[in-house]
């Protein structure tokens, strides 16, 4: 680090008040939404915005469930983003479109399914069918993707295949597009006693089977990356993969498992997000790619751990963020800005704590 | 940053290799041919299955002979019958004479591929998956069947594979120069084609209609004989450069060998007395032809002029310095609504209706701070953080402008309307009616933007720029300061993309949020990618193809029936780009100037060189006249 | 400076300056400075070399009686200029839709209707209508602007059926305007495209744009007046999309809906490809509206559907949308029983196309029967009828001379403006001061239940006005 002084102080005094600002201003939204709570006349509330509203305890647990169940999704993305930058360092911009093909196939395979009768009599065996159909879709997706545009760029400086992944990412989406049109694909009606609200905390069922199976996978996945061989040889190429081959382990072979695991948790993910939502789009894949980019870096990327609580903190930021923070502070239709609201979280953690929430700090020479 | 590779140059490249031999026609890599086989017959099941050869149906390229959809399901396998037959030679390694093998290697890699269109004409026949697929119509299968029977269209799409990958195949066979012009002829045409609005206004603007009158059938492509008229001038005409490019190149490797001291006269920056002359006549035909020209292509023009900008100010950041910004589309919005509250008188809370110029300062102002103000926070950031935080400032500058909370200002998601156009000193108003008085307005700032780029990147700050662009520890260990170069091409390229905006408002007299989509600021990086990171002259024919021919994210291009497939070309580019050429369509100046002349010399001589090897082993089909140096 | 030639054919219309290089520069000066008068106004005087009678009657009459006078009752005073087409030639009218992208399913079934119009009604004075390639408006204030720009580019064109998206309108419709010819959009319903029923034009309004699609601020009220006073729920909240139309349609219906003297709890925005509405509809929530008017398309508009009754404090409220989620798709979803949709009427019935003849069964059985599939979207009637007028116009405003038509671009606007009780597919057609030509009549239907949807559509419950 050689700046100038000069320089240092002035981009740095900048950055220091920009973390306080958005520190302030989550805390004021805080404080105020706390004074609502308490009393909804509060007048420092009311002070800070005077058409304040309220919100129950019960809508407050819902956005919560929301938030999470969302954020599981996300996060299940986010593996995928943070196996291959844990193992390539470079982030597969495409990834969220396995996750969409992933979510196209089991509309696809769902709806004919239904069409034959068999979704509405054996509705477990056929999601099965379906979870497994997406998953090796979306494994072939990516594995193809890595062979065919990643492989030849091994060893290219890091920006290039990162402008691939991108040009990957507009090809898969446009290619669902020209493929299968425009029109949403719409899964079957799940049955009554998934959609229903269980007695459970009054949570719908299919958001807990989402957060449940966001669960297992990601236990199956710890399960496969610390204690199986295949993730004992994938930590040692993330560590250093020159080093991994001359200890004898075949380097590409391994980028390929990491690829193909990646996919197939975009595929799980894919299917929870058609249980969830019922449609999906073309264009589905690429703000929850991006959003799950941004939880892997808020949980710290390369960290799997990491990279479920960072879904689930974007998730429950983008859900409850707009009406806890934003709209106390006397922000209009707040939830318009939801988007933007995830992104600031991906913004102010980078600000704060650049290697995110369970990140190792990097060599400063790893920036660029 | 690697050589431009050129196989031939590659393969050739010394001395021709003593062992020059011929292999068995039947001599073939069978699992190879299988497998590129394979791959073309996804590729062309998955063009006749994107809808792309009916809706392009309707375009013709030679008018009763060739539609724009039948071409779409015909290139492949031409491109791939000539690339399965292409080896990589290396150096000490037994060389081998093209001939007969590979044209029938590409013809059973077409068969192979073009089974796929068989196969699909028998599997439209006889099942309906239309469902998922929307392309499994019958119209396809009109198409496919060339309105004969099935079994008709199921054979002659064998016939043509084998037609085509032969004569991709043949591409081999009749010398590197040949296939020099095959390649330059089949360009020519194809652009004569596509360029056929551009080509009957430019005729009507000098008044030879009857020129365009006879090339073309009326809005239906080429007339059969033009297109062979072309064809025959762009031979005699290829012929006639290369010969004079060789006669060149020998002067140049002759006067290099004679003087070795005064073969860098054009180094150093200044410009020769010839290049002079070529730059003064551009610039005065860039002024003169948009007066010839009807208001379609100004109108064309116009719109690759946006882009242009837009892309001259990415190529600054992306380009020079090496930041990868995918928010890029923020500037360009900031720049367009600035000018648009400040001199709507539609603007909902704030209209001082201030004349555009002044405007543009403010608007300018804003730019350069906004690129302040997202650059600060991310410029300390590892590249790909910093690509995916950008897009994020983007998205959050869009999702503003479009939000209820701050339509008081912005008017929300209906826009700012009755924007008036840009008053020139009292003297003339450009307003978007008419295309001409745009360009011009729009020439002017490509010029301020080419020149700006140009100063920069040759000044103290343009160095600095590339050397953190190509390794930012080192650059900062030479005590370069890193963070305020960073910044300074944050703010230099926001506020030419804010020029874009503000001319855009104006000229289209309205604006709203869904113009500023994530998709702009691809376009504009794949723009800049292709046509060549950190060279001006690429960036700007980068957007003249693109955006000219393909269109932007929301401008059509010359080219309206790919507005559907606009997106998936570009990405497939992208891809195809950094695999293939990650320099881009031109290379920077910065790799020409770092070689030596004399190396350059010596390129050239060694292509020559090349090409008489080629020919002189293989018996051309076609004659080359070059001249023997 | 083509002021002082008659225009023959749009080809004749660019004056190269082949010889005056040396004055390029006072050229390049005077191509700016002739802005946007000198190459695109059509001839003006061309009136004076026709002969004399040429007022119009006051009753448009589409017949073509023989006259002695060629121009007989042709409409039209000649001031902004005259079209002639050549024997042999076509009649050149195009189409501006959005058919491309995720807008397509609007604009293609409006191009086709335009394509059904133009077969139905046959030759005008013996001259076939041209439709030329289909444009794009891109749903873009660009897309519109550079499509506008190819068409006036060909001086032949008498006028275009578009654009489908407001935004393209705005700035599509002053360079088409502006070129003398006229503008008839099938499926744009912002208010400042004409104006708000009291004599106030809009912001974007020109003279020459007309549409036959309703305007935004009717069905706002119509809905509006519903929720209050038939269903007597006074407090509702509304939900758009972002998308001009969607936003501007809310805002208008919270309008008209504090006007009856109800109470708007609240208007939220999402954003297109938003799957998760469990924020936005707890910010609704927290006013307990008894009635949520989300006129947005699908998907997003499913989740909404799907995704209310699951929050606290909407348990209870009346779901409510506009034509937008009025596709089978959505109906057929359990969600949707129940649910109250505004829209023009599409009771076509029986009316017939006057043009034409033709009515909406017939017109239907020949879409299904050229494109395989029934209309994506609601306004191919609409296309159909503003096709006819179209043409109704230019046969009203043209007579044969020598072989060739001659068509009067005033006259085409003067028939345009004085429709009155046209009868259309979509109803009475009557063209008030500011171009809006529908008949204005929205309709408010059940969704009773998801097995019959037939029923459903069929299930007006409220007529407006």
């Amino acid at each position: 680090m050689q700046l100038t002084a000069k320089q240092r102080t002035r981009v740095d005094w900048f950055l220091t008040i920009l973390r306080v600002a958005a520190l302030v201003l989550i805390g004021a939204g805080l404080v105020a939404f706390v004074a609502q709570v308490v009393d909804s006349n509060n007048p420092f509330a009311r002070w800070a915005n005077p058409d304040a509203i309220n919100l129950t305890g019960r809508q407050f647990r819902d956005l919560v469930v929301a938030g999470l169940a969302q954020g599981a999704m996300y996060g299940l993305i986010a593996l995928g983003y943070s196996m291959v930058y844990g193992v390539l360092g470079f982030i597969n911009f495409a990834h969220g479109e396995v996750f969409m093909i992933g979510a196209v196939t089991g509309a696809i395979t769902s709806s004919k399914l239904a069409e034959a009768g068999a979704w509405e009599d054996n509705f477990v065996l056929c999601l099965l069918l379906v979870v497994v159909l997406s998953m090796v879709v979306c494994t072939i997706t990516a594995v193809i993707m890595e062979r065919v545009a990643y492989r030849p760029l091994r060893g290219k400086p890091r920006l290039i295949p990162l402008i691939t992944s991108i040009g990957v990412s507009f090809f898969l989406q446009n290619f669902i597009l020209v493929l299968l049109g425009p029109g949403t694909k719409t899964y079957p009606r799940m049955p009554e006693w998934l959609t229903e609200k269980r007695t459970f905390l009054e949570i719908q069922g299919t958001r807990l089977l989402v957060l449940a199976a966001a669960a297992v996978a990601m236990v199956g996945l710890w399960y496969l990356v610390e204690r199986t061989k295949t993730g004992k040889a994938m930590r040692a190429v993330a560590e250093d993969a020159e080093i991994a081959s001359l200890m004898g382990i075949d380097v590409n072979r391994v980028i390929v498992k990491t690829f193909a695991v990646g996919g197939a948790m975009a595929g799980v993910a894919g299917i929870l997000w058609g249980l969830l939502f019922n449609s999906v789009l073309h264009t589905a894949g690429f703000l929850p790619g991006i959003k799950a980019f941004s939880a892997a870096v808020v949980g710290g990327i390369g960290n799997l751990g990491g990279s479920m609580a960072g879904g689930l903190t974007i998730g429950v930021a983008e859900s409850l963020g707009p009406l806890v923070i934003l709209e106390p502070l006397g922000v209009s239709g707040p939830s318009q800005l939801r988007d933007a609201v995830a992104f600031s979280v991906l913004i102010i953690v980078l600000l704060v704590r650049p290697s995110g929430i369970f990140g190792e700090r990097l060599p400063s020479e790893e920036r660029t | 940053m690697t050589a431009v590779a050129d196989p031939m140059a590659a393969s050739t490249g010394d001395t021709v290799p003593e062992t020059v031999r011929r292999r068995r026609v039947l001599d073939q890599n069978w699992r190879e041919l299988l497998k590129v086989g394979a791959i073309l017959m996804v590729g062309q099941v998955f063009i006749a299955l994107s809808g792309m050869p009916v809706s392009f149906d309707r375009r013709l390229i030679i008018d009763p002979i060739l539609s724009l959809g039948y071409l779409s399901l015909l290139w492949l396998p031409l491109v791939v019958g000539y690339a399965v037959g292409r080896e990589q030679a290396l150096e000490g390694m037994m060389a081998y004479t093209k001939g007969g093998r590979e044209v029938l290697a590409g013809a059973i890699t077409g068969v192979l591929g073009n089974l796929g269109l068989t196969l699909l004409v028998v599997g439209i026949t006889h099942f309906d998956i239309r469902d998922p697929l929307v392309n499994w119509s019958p119209q396809l299968l009109e198409l496919l069947e060339f309105e004969q029977s099935v079994w008709f269209g199921a054979l002659i799409w064998l016939g043509i594979g084998a037609a085509t990958g032969a004569a991709g195949g043949g591409l081999h066979w009749v010398g590197a120069r040949n296939r020099r012009t095959v390649i330059t002829v089949i360009a020519a045409v194809s652009s004569a084609a596509v360029l056929e609005s551009v080509i009957t206004d430019l005729a009507q603007g000098f008044h030879i209609e009857a020129v365009a009158n006879w090339l073309y059938a009326p809005k239906r492509g080429l007339t059969s004989p033009a297109a062979a008229v072309v064809a025959g001038a762009t031979i005699l005409a290829v012929n006639a450069i290369s010969a004079l490019r060789a006669r060149a190149a020998h002067r140049l490797v002759s006067a290099a060998e004679a003087s070795p001291t005064e073969s860098g006269s054009t180094r150093g920056g200044r410009l020769s007395p010839r290049r002079l002359a070529g730059f003064a006549l551009t610039v005065a035909a860039v002024i003169v032809l948009p007066l010839f020209l009807g208001r379609l292509t100004n109108e064309l023009l116009a719109n690759v002029g946006l882009f242009i900008l837009l892309a001259l100010g990415l190529n600054i950041i992306v380009g020079l310095a090496g930041i990868l910004d995918l928010g890029y589309v923020a500037f360009f919005a900031v720049g367009g609504y600035s000018v648009a509250v400040l001199t709507s008188p539609g603007s909902p809370r704030f209209s001082p209706e201030m004349p555009w110029i002044g405007a543009l300062f403010i608007a300018m102002l804003l730019a350069g701070l906004v690129g302040l103000f997202i650059g600060a926070p991310v410029i300390r950031m590892r590249g790909d953080y910093l690509a995916v935080v950008t897009l994020g400032f983007g998205e959050i500058i869009r999702i503003l402008l479009l939000s209820d909370w701050l339509s008081g200002t912005f008017n929300g998601a209906q826009g700012i309307i009755n924007i008036p156009g840009v008053e020139i000193f009292g003297l003339t108003t450009v307003r978007g009616f008419e295309p001409r008085s745009v360009l011009y307005l729009v020439l002017f700032f490509c010029a301020i933007a080419i020149y700006v780029s140009w100063r920069l990147e040759n000044s103290r700050i343009g160095r600095a720029w590339m050397a953190i662009r190509e390794d930012e520890s080192v650059a900062e260990a030479m005590g370069v300061d890193t963070v305020s170069a960073k910044l300074m091409a944050f703010v230099t390229g926001a506020v030419l993309g804010s020029f874009s905006g503000a001319i855009l408002s104006a000229k289209v007299g309205s604006i709203f949020p869904h113009s500023f989509a994530i998709i702009v600021s691809i376009v504009i990086l794949v723009v800049v990618i292709f046509g060549g990171m950190g060279n001006i002259a690429g960036v700007i024919a980068g957007a003249a193809v693109l955006i000219g021919v393909l269109g932007g994210p929301n401008q059509p291009g010359l080219l309206q029936e790919f507005a559907e497939f606009k997106i998936l070309i570009y990405g497939a580019l992208l891809v195809w780009m950094m695999l293939q050429r990650s320099e881009g369509l031109i290379p920077s100046v910065r790799r020409a100037r770092e070689l030596h002349t004399d190396e350059l010399n010596q390129d050239a001589w060694l292509r020559a060189q090349a090409d008489e090897a080629d020919d002189a082993s293989n018996p051309g089909v076609l004659d080359g006249q070059g001249p023997r140096p | 400076m083509n002021r002082f030639g008659i225009l023959t054919k749009a080809r004749q219309k660019r004056r190269g300056i082949p010889l005056l290089l040396a004055l390029l520069a006072v050229f390049s000066l005077l191509a700016m400075s002739c802005g946007n008068d000198d190459d695109d106004a059509p001839a003006a005087p061309e009136a004076t070399a026709a002969p004399e009678a040429t007022q119009a009657p006051a009753a448009p009459e589409p017949t073509e009686a023989p006259a002695p006078d060629p121009r007989g009752d042709a409409l039209g005073d000649g001031s902004l200029g005259i079209v002639t087409v050549s024997t042999g030639e076509g009649i050149q009218i195009r189409s501006l839709n959005a058919i491309s992208g995720p807008v397509a399913f609007l604009g293609l079934p409006n191009q086709r209707g335009v394509e059904l119009a133009i077969a139905d009604y046959g030759d005008i004075h013996g001259f076939s209508v041209d439709l030329g390639t289909p444009l794009d408006d891109l749903c873009s204030a660009e897309g519109g602007q550079a499509a506008a720009q190819t068409i006036v580019a060909d001086e032949q064109v008498i006028g275009v059926v578009g654009t489908s998206c407001s935004g393209a309108a705005v700035a599509a419709s002053p360079l088409v305007t502006q070129a003398g010819m006229v503008m008839i959009s099938p499926s744009n319903t912002s208010p400042a495209l004409t104006s708000d029923f009291e004599g106030n034009p809009g912001e974007s309004y020109n003279v020459g744009y007309y549409r036959t699609a309703h305007n935004d601020l009717v069905q706002g009220a119509a809905m509006a007046n519903f929720v209050f006073s038939e269903l007597g729920i006074s407090a509702a909240a509304a939900l758009h999309d972002g998308d001009p139309y969607t936003q501007g349609l809310a805002q208008a219906f919270s309008n008209a809906y504090e006007e009856v003297g109800g109470t708007t709890t609240g208007i939220v925005g999402i954003n297109k490809g938003d799957t998760d509405m469990v924020p936005a509809l707890t910010e609704l929530a927290t006013g307990s509206p008894g009635a949520l008017f989300f006129p947005i398309f699908p998907p997003e508009g499913d989740h909404v559907a799907a995704q209310a009754p699951t929050v606290s404090g909407l348990e209870g409220t009346q779901l409510l949308a506009a034509d937008g989620m009025l596709v089978d798709g959505f109906l057929e979803l359990a969600d949707s029983e129940g649910m109250y949709f505004s829209g023009p009427d599409l009771r076509f019935g029986s009316n017939v196309n006057q043009g034409t003849g033709r009515n909406a069964d017939q017109i239907l059985a020949a879409y299904e029967a050229a494109y395989g599939e029934l209309p994506s979207a609601a306004f191919w009637g609409h296309s159909y009828d503003a096709a006819t007028l179209l043409l109704d116009a230019i046969a009203a405003a043209s007579w044969v001379e020598d072989g060739d038509l001659h068509i009067d671009r005033a006259g085409v606007r003067q028939y345009l403006s004085e429709v009155s009780g046209y009868s259309g597919v979509t109803g009475s057609l009557s063209c008030d001061d500011f171009g809006d030509c529908a008949s204005q009549k929205i309709t408010v239907i059940h969704h009773e239940s998801a097995a019959d949807i037939e029923a459903s559509k069929n299930n007006v419950v409220y007529a407006y006005p």
